[in-house]
């Protein structure tokens, strides 16, 4: 697998110094063009009004997998305390500077970061979720004498793996929902009638394009009062327990509003979000999954649901 | 819906504050105010919501674009109007791609819409095709807003902004009206039908809502469009049902010459709408505009009317009428002759005068008149037209008249070259012009009596009976009867007298007839009875002047003199200052003004064999005597050298001119010695005038005046006197002195008078004047 990377973020802080003269220092990742392989190349920025004595300067570069088990699979206390332990994927560090001094003004000193793995350990890609958390931060340190604070500056990076090659099949479905293609229904007899055609133009999807299709409300005895798509994540934690398995909403997306005309196909379109999507992933230890829903809201509140599992990949 | 609520209440929420918005408080907000547009709870209020908000969201679109168009601009390089997404640099494409991330994240459908909308000029940044994708999309979006009033203001605010971004991209707009063809049907559904029974509103003040945006959407896809897409677009009008909604957009959007040539059509199909839905007559309205606008096939014309004024004469609702026949009218008058003309004015008086509805409708009557007097320029045929009249009688309210009355006399004006004496139009327009003159009060400003009196003017002057002079003169004695308040009107019934007596002349070729001759007298009769009734004093002066020489030239002598009699008598009581355009200046130089033309008209009148020798003149001299004169003007002075230069030409035998058929002083006496006697007389008794106020000059702030009048003096001899007459010489001498005493003379002047006198001494008879040369000597300053 090739990786890139990048870096992005700007903080700065101030420092009281011995003299007692507050100065400012910042340090700072640039966004670099990451175009090597698994190489991590950006530009760290040292500024301040003064020349600034320093024992060295060091880059780190940490990435780890936080797995979180929900309440509802293991109950509060066991979530609580038995909270998987991190698995780190990567952690290794370098010597940019040997110690010395900065001259007064702005320093830029541009570097290259290989990203080495640890062990057999995959690098995955960037993801925010709920129970699963992928997670990489490069941080600089500046090691100062004894009588001055440390200075540290961390920022977040973004890991996407590589385009897949070769090309995706699509594999579309056609779905038709009445009130007897429904299953959990209470009171089958109280359901207003409708039929709702459709059409997913793949479940297989690149998580850079949007997911598309069509639905028809060929007829419908109660009056519309939404469709929306509903984007789920399905995150599943190995633990000593067997698996906490748990899906939850990542957004929401209306695609009607009221009672839309009758046999007019309405667009399925959604952009996946940024960060809170990846390829479906699974490994031995934790899964993160996709899966979308089909909401259609009619008057008299009655809820109908269908949900197509997603394969989400990178290409 | 209660949130939406609160945002209503709120209008710091409707109001669009740039100042220091963050991206995301941009985004914030502009959710917030689509989100409003999704809200129908008051559903008359829609369209102005619709304006209100979609102006916020342009608002929004522009700065998010000069915003991310202003980080392109590099150090140096500035990105042309023009650029490709190449030269967007990474920051710029990450900030644009950031805002598409974020507003597809909105969860509800109709603000999604709006926000994305509003920024589709931004997909420029990212790729070329991106509009051209979006557009289709974004139209395929529309089709899940269920509720028709919106999703058909969602199609017109994406037709707006796709014309703005990208004008040649015609299939989405073509695409907007087809798929709101197919959701045509849900106006009529139930789910449309309960929402307006819940809000107790009619479907007849419903349908028209749809009509801002759908006469948007149909105008865009119409400019330009070729004659078979619009022709489609109809055909599948057609075909639905109650489409009545669909004809009027299409009439008001398409082209006037594509409805025109198919007007029948359209009025067939107006005619199979139903009752219940979209009002008809704003239908016909919409019709008739085009038609105005447009000409239909030479053999349907009447046809249309005729079909068309079938339903327009049905309509109950007097408003509804007039606001169709106001249209109609202007079909009717452009094609038509004065009959339909006239039928088409008969109904709208049956169908206004019943319950006085003509009382609210007064600008559509009024329009309707201008309409016809626009295309009947021919007043003998417009007052032919029978209920034209009748159909003036309806505007009751005076302002209203007057302004009707003023237009029908500007259009004459403009368009009648001819004069007239045809007694339809004269009756008609006498009649009018009596309306506007009786507006006349005095409260009324005088811009409005200018205007007035300027069109009633241009009617009297546009009245002629030829060589019928006493019909004509009947004309203006009933004219003054008529106008006697408006001043101007007067003065141009004299001027126009005093011409019809000169024309007669003319005629006659100078020779009066017993006949004539009376009728002359009675022109002058008429003169000298109005102009008393004038205010304007000057206007008084000049009038008499006027109407004595007129008086002089047809040799009604004693009328004559009467005249200037009257014009002597009133010089006492010109004022010293009179008010022109509103300022006060003084009058003195007015008088002069008149006094020298009438002093070289005195020159030709005969004196009165009873009277003494030159009786006029005299009495002229004793109202100069007496009148009040300005202290520090010479203005008397110069008047009364005027007065020498007239006495010294009657002294010659023969004057400079005379008038035809009249016997002038010179052959009156034949250069007889008393007459001339008399004129010496009166010529010291002016001059020592003039010496005694040269004497009373020798102050030492009038000395420059004294020299000016002294030399002014001078020149006068030395033009009209006799200089070979020693005590004149000896005086000329004099007062050369006298010009030259107190150093205030231009030498050059003087040195150019000398030369002049050397001159003039040159010529044979002339000997005195060299003598006179060196006895004047030129003073040196020193």
């Amino acid at each position: 697998m090739a990786r890139s990377g990048c870096a992005v973020g700007t903080v700065s802080w101030p420092i009281s110094s011995l003299s007692m003269v507050n100065t400012l220092y910042t340090a700072a990742g640039r966004p670099g063009k990451g175009v090597h392989v698994e190489m991590l190349s950006g530009v760290v920025v040292i500024s301040g009004k003064d020349p600034v004595q320093h024992q060295g300067l060091s880059l780190t570069v940490e990435g780890t997998v936080n797995l979180q088990l929900s309440a509802k699979s293991v109950g509060v206390f066991e979530a609580f305390y038995n909270s998987v332990k991190p698995i780190q994927i990567i952690n290794s560090t370098i010597e940019m500077v040997k110690p010395g001094k900065f001259p007064s003004g702005k320093t830029e000193i541009p570097f290259e970061f290989p990203l080495h793995v640890k062990g057999n350990k995959v690098l995955y890609e960037t993801y925010h979720g709920v129970f699963v958390n992928i997670q990489y931060t490069l941080r600089c340190d500046m090691k100062r004498s004894l009588l001055a604070k440390d200075l540290t500056k961390t920022c977040e990076f973004i890991v996407h793996s590589a385009p897949q090659k070769g090309k995706l099949t699509p594999s579309p479905v056609d779905f038709a929902i009445t009130p007897e293609t429904l299953q959990n229904v209470k009171e089958r007899a109280l359901l207003p009638k409708f039929l709702v055609r459709g059409h997913l133009n793949s479940t297989n999807c690149v998580i850079t394009q949007p997911l598309t299709g069509e639905l028809v409300v060929e007829s419908s005895e109660a009056a519309v009062r939404s469709i929306e798509l509903q984007l789920v994540r399905v995150e599943t934690c190995g633990c000593a327990e067997g698996y906490a398995r748990d899906a939850t909403e990542i957004q929401n997306i209306q695609i009607a509003d009221g009672d839309v005309c009758r046999g007019l196909s309405v667009p399925i379109y959604m952009v996946f979000p940024r960060l809170f999507t990846c390829p479906t992933l699974e490994t031995t230890n934790f899964k993160v999954e996709f899966e979308v829903n089909v909401v259609v809201l009619l008057q008299g509140d009655h809820l109908i649901t269908e949900n197509f599992p997603l394969k989400l990949c990178r290409m | 819906m209660h949130d939406t609520a609160v945002l209503m209440a709120n209008p710091k929420f409707t109001t669009w504050s740039p100042v220091c918005c963050s991206d995301i408080g941009w985004n914030f907000h502009n959710f917030l105010c689509s989100k409003l547009l999704s809200d129908t709870s008051v559903i008359q209020f829609y369209p102005s919501k619709f304006v209100l908000i979609t102006d916020i969201l342009d608002t929004f679109g522009n700065l998010v674009y000069e915003r991310i168009f202003s980080m392109c601009v590099g150090d140096r390089s500035v990105l042309p109007d023009n650029f490709s997404p190449e030269n967007v640099n990474d920051t710029a494409r990450e900030t644009c791609l950031n805002w598409f991330f974020k507003i597809a994240s909105i969860r509800e459908l109709i603000p999604r819409f709006y926000v994305e909308a509003s920024i589709l000029k931004c997909n420029k940044f990212l790729s070329k095709m991106g509009i051209s994708e979006c557009l289709p999309r974004l139209t395929c979006m529309i089709r899940g807003i269920g509720d028709p009033l919106v999703s058909v203001y969602a199609r017109a605010y994406l037709c707006r902004v796709g014309m703005e971004v990208a004008p040649h991209l015609k299939e989405s707009l073509n695409k907007n009206f087809f798929d709101f063809l197919l959701t045509f049907k849900q106006i009529h559904g139930d789910t449309v039908q309960n929402h307006l029974a819940v809000q107790g509103v009619e479907l007849s003040s419903y349908l028209p809502l749809y009509s801002p945006a759908m006469d948007w959407i149909f105008q865009c896809i119409s400019y330009r469009a070729p004659e078979n897409l619009l022709t489609e677009m109809m055909e599948r009008c057609k075909k639905l049902g109650n489409n009545a909604l669909l004809l009027n957009s299409v009439m008001s959007a398409f082209r006037a010459e594509f409805i025109a040539t198919r007007s029948l059509d359209f009025i067939g199909m107006i005619k199979e709408c139903s009752e219940a839905g979209f009002p008809k007559h704003l239908l016909f309205r919409s019709l008739g505009l085009n038609l105005a606008l447009a000409d239909p096939p030479e053999g349907d014309r009447l046809q249309i009317l005729n079909e068309a004024w079938k339903v327009i004469t049905k309509l109950k609702n007097p408003q509804d009428y007039i606001d169709c026949a106001e249209v109609w009218a202007e079909y009717t008058c452009r094609h038509f002759t004065k009959r339909e003309v006239n039928t088409v004015l008969a109904d709208i008086i049956k169908h206004m005068t019943p319950d006085r509805a003509f009382e609210d409708s007064y600008p559509q009557l009024q329009s309707i008149i201008k309409k016809v007097i626009a295309h009947f320029h021919d007043f003998s045929v417009l007052f032919s037209v029978e209920k034209f009249l009748p159909f003036l009688d309806m505007f009751q309210k005076e302002s209203v008249r007057v302004e009707v009355c003023k237009c029908i006399m500007e259009v004459f004006i403009k368009h009648q070259h001819e004069p007239t004496k045809d007694p339809v139009i004269l009756n008609a327009l006498l009649h009018v012009c009596k309306t506007m003159h009786d507006s006349v009060n005095a409260l009324t400003l005088e811009d409005e009596k200018r205007t007035l009196a300027c069109l009633i003017s241009g009617f009297v002057k546009m009245v002629s009976f030829g060589r019928d002079f006493e019909q004509q003169l009947s004309f203006y004695v009933e004219a003054r009867s008529m106008f006697c308040n408006l001043e101007p009107v007067l003065v141009q019934l004299i001027h126009s007298v005093s011409r019809l007596a000169m024309e007669t002349r003319k005629v006659m070729k100078g020779n009066h007839s017993r006949k004539t001759a009376a009728f002359v007298r009675a022109c002058v009769a008429y003169c000298f009875i109005t102009i008393p009734s004038l205010v304007g004093i000057f206007t008084r002066l000049n009038l008499y002047l006027l109407a004595g020489q007129v008086a002089l030239a047809n040799q009604c002598l004693s009328q004559a003199d009467a005249f200037f009699k009257a014009a002597i008598s009133l010089i006492p009581e010109v004022p010293k200052t009179i008010n022109i355009d509103g300022k006060m200046r003084p009058s003195e130089p007015f008088l002069l003004e008149f006094l020298c033309n009438f002093f070289s008209t005195l020159l030709i009148v005969p004196d009165h064999p009873e009277h003494g020798v030159l009786f006029l003149v005299r009495e002229l001299l004793n109202v100069i005597q007496d009148y009040t004169w300005e202290d520090t003007s010479d203005d008397r002075i110069r008047i009364y050298t005027y007065v020498l230069h007239l006495l010294s030409a009657m002294s010659q035998e023969t004057y400079l001119y005379h008038v035809d058929k009249v016997d002038s002083n010179d052959s009156l006496y034949g250069g007889d010695s008393k007459f001339l006697a008399e004129n010496n007389k009166l010529c010291e008794t002016v001059m020592a005038q003039i010496l005694e106020h040269l004497r009373a000059l020798a102050k030492d702030e009038a000395l420059k005046r004294q020299s000016l009048l002294g030399l002014s003096f001078f020149n006068s001899i030395l033009a009209h006197g006799d200089l070979r007459n020693n005590r004149l010489n000896q005086l000329s001498v004099n007062l050369w002195h006298l010009a030259q005493r107190h150093g205030y003379a231009d030498t050059r002047t003087m040195v150019k008078t000398l030369e002049y006198i050397k001159k003039q001494g040159e010529q044979p008879d002339m000997t005195h004047l060299t003598e006179l040369a060196l006895r004047l000597p030129l003073q040196t300053r020193t």
